[in-house]
């Protein structure tokens, strides 16, 4: 009941801009070239299906394949340093410098590297991904209170108890957080990083071809696919959250 | 100061070094094609390593290269002429920062009719959040073919992707800080009977500010993302994405190195900026001591 209350409004929003939006296609006469009406853009999806989940299997190859490197090596790297101050301070501003940077540039180059199929969309992945990762996890494993550690220390626990049993959950929130950011991140990189050269087939390569011959509609079914595909994602990872973290002040007072 | 310095520098040092080898790597068996075809096989290792790192269109190009590519593109060549880096940053910081000042608007605007009207954030808000799990970067060719039909070409496409783009974090960020205030200094608000107006000037906007200056960082890298992406899929127009491409396409590695640094040199003084004014005027009121 609650669950169909909280999706109520947004579901209405959601239908008043699609009725809308056909509303001003259809009255306005808006050529399809410019902005097709979301039934037509329907009947092109329904009508392309095998094209666009050849598309969609391509790209999210990548995309798994960075996902998973780029996390994993952020997370170990984060907890490889843990034990090294010199290494953090050393580290660390360059990690947050990093992040700020247009990291989407180098698929270019990754792309001359790892050649035109998926292997070098997943390097993009990858390296848009680490970096999030490794400063969201330094910041989790540095969040354990020192009541807490000074509580491992008099129960004689080593550096790998306290590692496992305290600092690795209370890190996870931060994990989680960079997990999410990661998952949008990780579309965009192989979607662009397939601007700069493809097999003939993934999802950043229909759309730039079939913005070159003007089917706008097909564009536009490719964005829908994106979409769920990119709102999926972060919804299994928000989902994997709340389970993993179910003691989180966050989810507690709910 | 030296304790964060001399970590710093000995990772910088690494890196250089492990860059210097990897590149000699990558490009070592390039460089014995290149050997073989010119007929010389009487090369020494020597020679192979200081070839490889000196090669015209190598895998990996050295620092040293990016480092003189640079030189010659933004020290040596003046600003106006189409060949200079300085040319095409310019015109990336243009949008940037056009994409930037409306997204900006556009972010504290929702975030404000978010705060102040309930029912918006309920229907507003998944949206928001849905709008940027969908990669809106693919939208970017799109988004300038459209406003070419009506005839608006030049820097509005990429400026508005990079409002897109730059928007979000500052909504989000914003809406946190409007709601930072500590429920019994709203209470006290109510007690003196403020208006929802005053409540926002007085209480909500400046207490927002350390959100603000967040958001503002976050805003301003993405709205350059933003701007770099929309001159990938529109390159005639110039700017460093148009650089990207078209050294991907003619395999100038260097000159795809050298627009990289360019872009994230931009992006680093965009960031220092907003950083620095925010460290004064946060000072300034107090958030900081």
């Amino acid at each position: 009941m609650k669950a169909a209350r909280d999706l109520l409004p947004p579901l209405v929003f959601g239908a008043a801009v699609l009725l809308i939006w056909e509303g001003v296609v259809r009255l306005a006469g808006v050529p399809s070239v410019i902005l097709p009406a979301p039934s037509a853009i329907g009947e092109r999806f329904v009508h392309s299906i095998p094209t666009l989940s050849a598309d969609f299997l391509q790209t999210i190859r990548g995309v798994l394949a960075g996902y998973l490197i780029g996390n994993a090596t952020g997370l170990l790297v984060a907890i490889l340093i843990d034990r090294s101050p010199f290494l953090q301070r050393g580290l660390l501003p360059l990690g947050n410098l990093v992040s700020a940077l247009p990291i989407i540039g180098v698929a270019p180059i990754m792309v001359m590297w790892f050649g035109f199929d998926w292997p070098s969309k997943a390097a993009v992945v990858v390296v848009m991904t680490f970096f999030p990762m490794l400063v969201n996890a330094a910041a989790g494993l540095r969040s354990a209170g020192s009541m807490e550690r000074d509580l491992m220390r008099t129960y004689g626990a080593g550096y790998g108890q306290t590692l496992r049993k305290l600092r690795l959950p209370s890190a996870l929130p931060f994990v989680f957080n960079a997990l999410k950011i990661n998952t949008t991140l990780s579309l965009i990189g192989a979607i662009v990083a397939e601007f700069f050269g493809t097999p003939t087939v993934g999802m950043g390569f229909r759309i730039s071809t079939e913005v070159g011959h003007l089917s706008i509609d097909m564009v536009w079914a490719t964005i829908v696919v994106a979409a769920v595909t990119g709102s999926l994602f972060y919804a299994i990872v928000a989902l994997v959250e709340r389970r993993a973290t179910f003691w989180h002040a966050s989810y507690r007072a709910k | 100061m030296s304790n964060r310095i001399i970590p710093l520098l000995t990772v910088l040092a690494a890196l250089f070094a492990v860059w210097y080898l990897a590149a000699a790597l990558m490009n070592a068996s390039l460089q014995r094609d290149l050997f073989a075809n010119n007929d010389n096989k009487s090369y020494t290792t020597g020679d192979l390593i200081n070839s490889s790192l000196n090669m015209e269109r190598p895998k990996l190009p050295a620092p040293h290269q990016i480092a003189s590519e640079l030189y010659k593109l933004v020290i040596a060549t003046p600003p106006s002429s189409k060949r200079g880096l300085v040319f095409h940053a310019r015109i990336t910081l243009e949008e940037t920062l056009i994409g930037f000042a409306i997204g900006a608007a556009l972010g504290i605007g929702l975030a404000v009719l978010i705060v102040s009207i309930p029912l918006l954030e309920h229907s507003l808000m998944p949206w928001i959040v849905a709008s940027q799990t969908v990669p809106i970067i693919a939208l970017a060719p799109m988004i300038v073919v459209i406003l070419n039909q009506f005839d608006i070409g030049g820097m509005t496409p990429k400026a508005a992707i990079a409002a897109y783009l730059s928007f979000f974090p500052i909504t989000v960020g914003m809406t946190k800080g409007f709601r930072s205030p500590d429920p019994l200094q709203l209470d006290l608000m109510r007690t003196y009977s403020a208006t929802s107006a005053q409540v926002l000037t007085k209480l909500r906007a400046p207490a927002s500010l350390p959100f603000f200056f967040a958001s503002m960082r976050i805003g301003v890298a993405a709205a350059l993302v933003g701007a770099v992406v929309a001159e990938v899929t529109k390159s005639e127009d110039g700017g460093l994405g148009a650089r990207l491409l078209a050294g991907s396409y003619y395999g100038q590695t260097v000159q795809i190195w050298a627009a990289l640094f360019m872009a994230a040199a931009l992006s680093g003084i965009l960031v220092a900026l907003i950083d620095g004014i925010g460290r004064l005027t946060l000072k300034r009121w107090a958030f900081l001591t």
